[in-house]
């Protein structure tokens, strides 16, 4: 666990072949996923948008070790941002990303000063509250901003000032969320997300290897220490809630783009719980764990909770009778409805066997092969680890 | 480092590159097939698909569940199976029992969980990975209106569930949204008068409201119709969807001097408001010299169910009633009984006839083509599908026919047996016009 998380340093060689590997993956997406039923826009754009989610909640997580249970609050404000300026200005994407992050990271810096007075199981609860009193009051005292439980929504008649005056008054449709005339729908916007996506991670990537990561890396295995040797660590700890919270923010924003809809739920505690079991299901700490988490999560919300036993009958139709009917019972009981229980039995697995989440599994299965390679001699030291990224 | 920047530079300029050129090229596919074509065209293939998109957890999951085993009966009798249902008495009636233009039908289901994030993220799916050429489904007005909504954008047909909001097809109206589903002006309209005959002109009202736009729409509308007959409302209190816990809600009613308690609530909530009204001694006691009377505007035998005994006496209104003795209520509640051994609801009627709208326009028609459909939907009248006559209203897409005012039954013969309708209003009574709730239907070709 420990050398997971630790400060790797890292030649930019691999750094620049990290990227473009990762890169590659991304975009070519909508072709490997095919064959597991995933490739479709809705979908991908939700693995690229909790992916941007849970990179950002790792930075803070990962890195400083502090459990904010409280940042889908920044993806909820994000997104009535992202829609409130589709309403008022334009339906230009930038205009509305950069609204939406700025709007965020104002509103996590005076979260982050309040919370981050206190740290370990008070700073979760401090977070928790937060979120849970800005989920409330979008559903009461706020509803002329959130308009509650409808969920924000766009109109015809909405006032959309610069579009109006570029273009003339709208047409009778709905306009969609648009980069400079591109109109952002279906694939072309999973393109989009996953180019923010792609830039997140880079983002995520030189704040791991700077300086400035070794810091929070530093609060996290000894924050005491830290303060001794004359470091105030607090406004480090600032600086990265407000990232993480930026993060969110942006996550947020790109949901209003790929569906202009702003609702409360999505700020709701069970959205925290998400993003940090995300993270955990991933391997907190590493670069590429938390998206691992994210597509996990979401494939299983997504196309788990679809499966019927119909499927599972025309699946186990080779089988005799009676086995398959057993099978099919015994299945159905995992999938349609049953999906949260595939996925709590899988987290349960993987935090018991595997500490540090899918990625140190896959850390053991490389290690091991190693191993192999070398004639069952044990690799050397630390430094020849191949790090978990 | 210096060299590290320029190669992730030159990776990000390869990257965006990539990017650019794959963004393009689906647009360029999509945008001239657009023309010629619509969304999830079936074409040759022998089947079509139907979306049905309900709650099957959270506070509207009861409801959500009995629509999912009237849709998967309504596929049945369109293609051919069982004993063919309302395909016996619906007039005109285009359908022939061998699917939907020869195409058998076949569905995918989707989880709405009662929020209009999840409902919108399944409606995706369906649309964009199962090629539905129509969504139905919902038990939620704000569901409704953000589903119709995505509808409208991505050109498919939504046949409305259950909603009982104006704005579905007021102010929210869309081209691509149906509603065969009564509305709140219509609930009040129709209570109004049986409330101010059984229950006089001088009364005190307290309402408890759902938080979202069912409930503000029902607020509005009784009270405009109550304050008419000469009641005062004392207040007007907004509680959470799916709160569990109403008492602290209910303890102010008692000193409220209010003597009737106006539940706008649904489903589970209405069970729980209505059980915890009854335990706190609500309908015992005796305020401005007048018994305390409860007031359901919108009431379902699903909720009369759950609520037990507590219902006794209680006035609503509802969609329709499986105690009904015409022709078509008759045939969908035998079929429906045999199928599943008790009768449906109001919500499966409702999902069940939108089902075979749909079905029976295009059949009609000719053609998947929405467009056709959709006008082909507007002013359409027809009967035998357990309403009476009834018309889809061109300029909102909204249903007219008979609205039923109910009680909860003193002395049930069996647990279905618990509502008793007190009076079938007249269409006529109930018809408000369509630009009573301004809205906007927005363009055929999306």
């Amino acid at each position: 666990m420990a050398s997971l998380t630790a400060f790797q340093p890292s030649t930019p060689k691999r750094d620049a072949i990290i990227m473009a590997v990762f890169a590659a993956v991304v975009l070519t997406a909508p072709i490997w996923l095919t064959p597991i039923g995933a490739s479709y826009p809705d979908l991908l754009q939700r693995f690229a948008i909790f992916g941007i989610f849970a990179i950002g909640f790792n930075i803070l997580f990962g890195l400083t070790g502090y459990l904010s249970f409280g940042h889908a609050a920044f993806l909820g404000v994000g997104s009535y941002a992202a829609v409130w300026m589709f309403k008022l200005l334009t339906m230009n994407v930038l205009v509305a990303i950069a609204f939406g992050v700025l709007v965020t990271a104002l509103f996590s810096i005076v979260i982050g000063y309040v919370c981050l007075r206190r740290s370990g199981i008070y700073f979760s609860i401090l977070t928790l509250a937060f979120a849970q009193m800005s989920y409330n009051m979008a559903y009461s005292v706020l509803t002329p901003i959130t308009n509650g439980e409808t969920a924000l929504i766009l109109e015809t008649a909405d006032p959309r000032i610069i579009d109006r005056a570029l273009l003339g008054d709208a047409k009778e449709a709905l306009p969609s969320p648009s980069l400079f005339g591109l109109e952002l729908t279906g694939y072309a916007a999973f393109y989009f997300c996953a180019v923010v996506l792609i830039l997140a991670f880079w983002v995520s990537l030189r704040i791991f290897r700077s300086p400035f990561g070794l810091k929070l890396l530093a609060i996290k295995s000894n924050q005491n220490r830290m303060i001794y040797t004359g470091y105030n660590t607090r406004p480090y700890l600032l600086v990265a809630f407000v990232i993480s919270g930026m993060y969110a923010g942006l996550a947020g924003s790109l949901m209003a783009i790929t569906d202009p809809l702003a609702g409360a739920e999505r700020m709701q505690w069970t959205a925290s719980g998400e993003v940090v079991l995300m993270t955990i299901l991933g391997g907190a700490g590493t670069l590429i764990g938390p998206l691992l988490g994210a597509g996990i999560i979401k494939y299983f919300e997504n196309i788990f909770s679809a499966v019927g036993k119909t499927q599972l009958s025309e699946l186990f139709a080779f089988l005799p009778d009676g086995l398959n009917e057993a099978l099919v019972g015994l299945m159905s009981l995992f999938v349609g409805e049953g999906w949260h229980l595939t996925l709590g039995v899988l987290f349960m697995l993987v935090v018991i066997f595997l500490p540090g989440g899918l990625m140190e599994g896959i850390k053991r299965l490389t290690d091991w092969a190693k191993s192999r390679r070398q004639g069952g001699e044990t690799v050397g030291d630390g430094a020849a680890h191949q790090p978990s990224e | 480092m210096n060299k590290g920047k320029t190669f992730t530079r030159r990776t990000m300029l390869k990257g965006t590159a990539i990017a650019g050129a794959a963004m393009a090229a689906p647009t360029v596919f999509t945008r001239g097939a657009w023309a010629q074509d619509f969304r999830n065209d079936p074409g040759d293939s022998s089947t079509v698909t139907l979306g049905f998109n309900v709650p099957q957890t959270g506070p509207y999951a009861e409801e959500g569940k009995d629509e999912l085993r009237a849709y998967q009966l309504a596929v049945k009798h369109l293609n051919g199976e069982g004993d063919g249902g309302l395909l016996n008495t619906m007039k005109p009636l285009s359908l022939k029992g061998n699917g939907i233009l020869g195409k058998k039908v076949e569905y995918v289901t989707g989880d709405t969980q009662t929020k209009s994030d999840a409902a919108r993220a399944s409606a995706k799916r369906m649309i964009e990975r199962d090629g539905v050429v129509m969504v139905t489904g919902g038990s939620s007005s704000g569901v409704a209106v953000a589903v119709q909504s995505l509808c409208q954008e991505m050109g498919v047909i939504f046949m409305a569930g259950l909603t009982h909001a104006n704005d579905t097809t007021g102010k929210d109206r869309r081209r691509y949204g149906f509603r065969h589903f009564f509305n709140a002006h219509m609930s009040a309209a129709a209570l109004g008068p049986v409330l101010e005959a059984e229950m006089g002109k001088e009364r005190r009202s307290y309402m408890l409201t759902a938080d979202y736009n069912w409930g503000w729409s029902v607020e509005g509308s009784m009270t405009e119709v109550t304050e008419k007959i000469g009641w005062e409302t004392v207040n007007q209190v907004r509680t959470p969807l799916g709160a569990g816990d109403f008492s602290q809600y209910i303890t102010p009613v008692l000193d409220s001097g209010a003597d009737v308690l106006v539940l706008i609530h649904y489903g589970k909530d209405m069970v729980d408001s209505l059980t915890q009204a009854v335990q706190f001694g609500l309908r015992d006691k005796q305020v401005n010299g007048k018994d305390f009377q409860v007031v359901v505007p919108l009431y379902s035998r699903l909720m009369a169910q759950g609520a037990g005994k507590n219902v006794a006496g209680i006035y609503g209104s509802t969609n329709w009633h499986w105690s009904l003795q015409d022709e078509g209520t008759q045939a969908f509640v035998k079929s429906f009984g045999q199928e599943y051994g008790f009768p449906p609801s109001q919500a499966a009627h409702t999902c069940y006839v939108q089902a075979l709208l749909y079905a029976n326009a295009v059949e009609a028609t000719g053609t998947f083509y929405p467009v056709e459909v959709i006008k082909f939907l507007e002013g359409f009248e027809f009967d035998g599908m357990g309403n009476g006559p009834t018309l889809y209203r061109a300029e909102d897409h909204q249903c007219f026919k008979p609205v039923l005012v109910v009680k909860g039954n003193e002395n049930p013969t069996s647990q279905f047996d618990l509502l008793e309708v007190v009076n079938e209003v007249p269409t006529e009574q109930i018809t408000y016009p369509h630009d009573l709730y301004a809205g906007d239907l927005g363009p055929y070709e999306v």
